[in-house]
């Protein structure tokens, strides 16, 4: 297993992509956390904004990046022919899996870690001056925080099972992206409250980011989220 | 040549490298991989998959049987409910008054929950109306001071002209005059009585000979929008009451009596709310109150472009067959004889462009045309009211929709071509298309930064499926929600239109460029 992820983590960082889409997401991330939280107003009578959410909200923009570093981890391999030498060298194929999804992980929840303290500190220094009030030092904002860094961490393995199960790169994004993006727009337009609570739970971008609230507070439904990433690539097959 | 030998010739046909041969190889390119057909087929089959989902998952709350909405004079939904005092006129006459106040109050808005406060309300109107009868959707031309819009004379709902500016109040009353002459109405306003100006003229084809004229009194509710997933839209109830005096009735067939009628039956209210429409008069002073509106009715059900939700999940497919068009070449090295074959780069991308673009466009114009009445009828089953369109605003939606679809194709079609990599150039153009138009309609940004958004991303294109239009004369939600968006249907499609060109260009100038 170490030498497994060793392997994975220079394939990972050898390749010249990595760094520009961990500097992507994070750099994605933070600006439109920027954006939003300069955009917003909250009159002095009050309102139902949620600091925590609106610091965090460039979340939806890096998860993006987050898809491609993911899916390109897996789907390079196939694209290139590397699978073939990949498997030859090591044969049991759940160690390789495993040892992607540790190395990406990782690297993801480093580079998610960095965007989203980046972006709450952000919030911290212009949510005042718009009528809202952020701390870090807040229990429900530090879970806030830490939940953000994980649901990128999740986001990332669903991507790669995703990815392992299609091993076509655009057809994986699609499929991603199609999860993460639709829910929200269909949750919308569904008018009856139960639908939209069915949508939203089982949607993985609207229940994962319910870990964002810091009022009216949800469980974290993500996951069986996590699970099925997991189910998709035990139908992993070179 | 000088030996004299016969220039060689070969026997063999001079092959063509015309731009309908570049089509041709390009269409059966995508002819024969699998993948993509069916790519293309599950897009049309998505579009109405998730339109069925969305009207299975959406009953209209109103209990029983529906309110039966009027239609105005040019089919259009119409809201006709306000307080009328009318007399019968018989042939041409006109009528005269002037108005010294127009006062309003308005149930627990947002910084009072608890009260009914007075205030005014903008688009509260108070004036002279000639009315075909008094049922609802009658063609009508009224004159009328607004809450804080100076006069207006406004006719057949959807008409509206400024008359002169300013609030009306005892120290600065307004005197108001229309006049029917066969089917032509023309209202007048002046500050004294003496010193008249024409505002406009309305013509009403068909009017009666016998029509009702008289006071009216509208006050449309107070919207409120708040912004969000979990925001939505609040409406206030108003009541507008006005004081009428110098009443002079020119004209045949006035019983001398006046008839006060809530047209459109008495207004939402109850003993709580007391919003009861009404009018006495004392020594030639009339006071007149009235709820309810005559417009537009814009919101409150659905319209057909909001059946079309599915458009997101078609264009995600539509995205990845588009980009995969030209990425899977650069994979598969294919690119190397494509461009072997025909060397003049930029002229392959426009034969790329036109097939990925014109297969998209027909597979979504059927798509949407087969979706709009399946999911009407399923919506309607459910309960909702759906907006009645022209045949030329519905050809619009379809069209706009397929058009839309085909032009994100042919954006990620450039966008493969200028980053090579599939991964890269989907998510770019689903991030620049979805993203956006989420952010602006479930986020906590403030309506004008969405609204902003809706004009310069590419997001701006899901004008095309806006099927009612918007009125400044009308208070109303209008957001995406409701199917409105800040730019008109072409104008937004225009936008798309302008980032594919652009990717189109770069991609057409890195093409010859590089390497293949």
């Amino acid at each position: 297993m170490r030498q497994a992820l060793h392997a994975e983590w220079t394939k990972l960082r050898t390749v010249p992509s990595t760094g520009w889409l961990l500097l992507a997401c994070i750099a994605l991330t933070v600006a439109l956390s920027i954006v939003v939280a300069a955009a917003v107003i909250c009159p002095s009578s009050g309102c139902e904004l949620d600091p925590a959410k609106v610091s965090l909200s460039g979340i939806v923009l890096g998860q993006a990046v987050v898809v491609i570093l993911a899916v390109l981890a897996m789907s390079g391999e196939y694209s290139s022919g590397m699978i073939r030498v990949t498997l030859a060298a090591m044969p049991r194929r759940i160690t390789v899996l495993a040892a992607k999804a540790a190395v990406l992980t990782g690297a993801v929840l480093a580079a998610g870690s960095i965007a989203v303290l980046a972006s709450v500190l952000a919030g911290q220094l212009i949510l005042p001056g718009h009528g809202l009030s952020l701390s870090l030092a807040d229990e429900p904002v530090l879970r806030a925080a830490a939940g953000s860094v994980l649901y990128l961490g999740l986001i990332a393995l669903l991507s790669l099972g995703v990815a392992a199960a299609v091993r076509d790169g655009a057809v994986a994004i699609g499929v991603v992206l199609s999860l993460l993006y639709l829910f929200p727009v269909v949750a919308q337009v569904v008018t009856d409250p139960d639908w939209q609570q069915r949508l939203q739970r089982i949607g993985p971008m609207t229940a994962g980011l319910a870990i964002q609230a810091t009022i009216g507070l949800r469980s974290l439904p993500i996951s069986p989220w996590a699970g099925l990433g997991v189910l998709a690539a035990w139908r992993w097959q070179p | 040549m000088t030996l004299g030998t016969a220039r060689y010739q070969s026997r063999l046909r001079t092959g063509r490298d015309g731009f309908l041969q570049l089509l041709h190889a390009e269409w059966t390119k995508f002819r024969t991989v699998r993948g993509w057909v069916v790519g293309t087929l599950v897009a049309a089959l998505v579009m109405v998959g998730v339109g069925l989902l969305v009207a299975a998952g959406s009953h209209s709350s109103c209990g029983g049987p529906c309110a039966v909405i009027p239609l105005g004079p040019d089919g259009e939904a119409v809201d006709d409910t306000f307080y009328f005092a009318h007399q019968p006129l018989q042939g041409d006459g006109s009528i005269t008054v002037r108005i010294t106040s127009l006062t309003s109050l308005v149930t627990y808005p947002p910084d009072h929950p608890h009260d009914i406060v007075s205030r005014v309300v903008p688009w509260a109107k108070a004036g002279v109306i000639v009315k075909e009868s008094t049922r609802q959707g009658s063609a009508y031309a009224a004159v009328a001071v607004t809450g804080s819009h100076g006069v207006r004379m406004q006719y057949n709902y959807t008409q509206d002209t400024a008359g002169s500016p300013g609030p009306v109040s005892a120290a600065s009353p307004r005197w108001l005059r229309l006049t029917r002459s066969g089917d032509w109405l023309t209202g007048y306003d002046s500050a004294d009585g003496t010193h008249w100006a024409k505002i406009g003229t309305a013509h009403l084809a068909g009017l009666p000979a016998t029509v009702q004229v008289g006071l009216f009194v509208a006050s449309p509710a107070d919207v409120h929008v708040t912004p969000g997933i979990a925001g939505g839209t609040t409406e206030h109830l108003t009541q507008s009451t006005a004081e009428f005096d110098n009443v002079s009735f020119q004209g045949e067939g006035s019983s001398g009596t006046w008839t006060g009628d809530n047209v459109g039956g008495p207004p939402p209210g109850g003993p709580a709310l007391p919003l009861g429409g009404g009018f006495n008069e004392s020594d030639g002073r009339f006071t007149v109150s009235g709820a309810g509106d005559i417009a537009p009715f814009l919101t409150g059900g659905r319209t057909i472009g909001r059946t079309l939700t599915g458009t997101f999940a078609a264009l995600i497919v539509v995205i990845v067959v588009g980009t995969m068009f030209i990425t899977a070449e650069y994979r598969r090295g294919m690119i190397r004889t494509t461009l072997t074959a025909g060397p003049r780069r930029g002229r392959v991308l426009a034969a790329k462009a036109i097939v990925i673009g014109s297969v998209t466009f027909v597979a979504a114009l059927a798509a949407a045309a087969i979706t709009i009445p399946i999911v009407v009828s399923a919506l309607r089953a459910n309960g909702w009211y759906i907006f009645p369109a022209t045949s030329l605003t519905e050809l619009r939606v379809v069209a706009g929709t397929a058009a839309l679809l085909a032009v994100a194709a042919v954006l990620a079609l450039a966008v493969g071509t200028v980053l090579r990599s599939s991964a890269a150039a989907v998510t770019t153009v689903i991030v620049a298309i979805v993203l956006p138009y989420i952010l602006a309609t479930a986020s906590p940004l403030p309506e004008g930064a969405s609204e902003w958004l809706l004009r310069l991303t590419p997001a701006a294109a899901f004008a095309v499926q806006q099927s009612l239009p918007q009125y400044p004369q009308v208070n109303a939600a209008y957001t995406v929600w409701n199917g409105f968006y800040p730019l008109p249907p072409w104008a937004g499609f225009g936008v798309l239109c302008a980032y594919t060109a652009l990717a189109l260009g770069v991609a057409a100038y890195l093409l010859r460029r590089r390497d293949a």
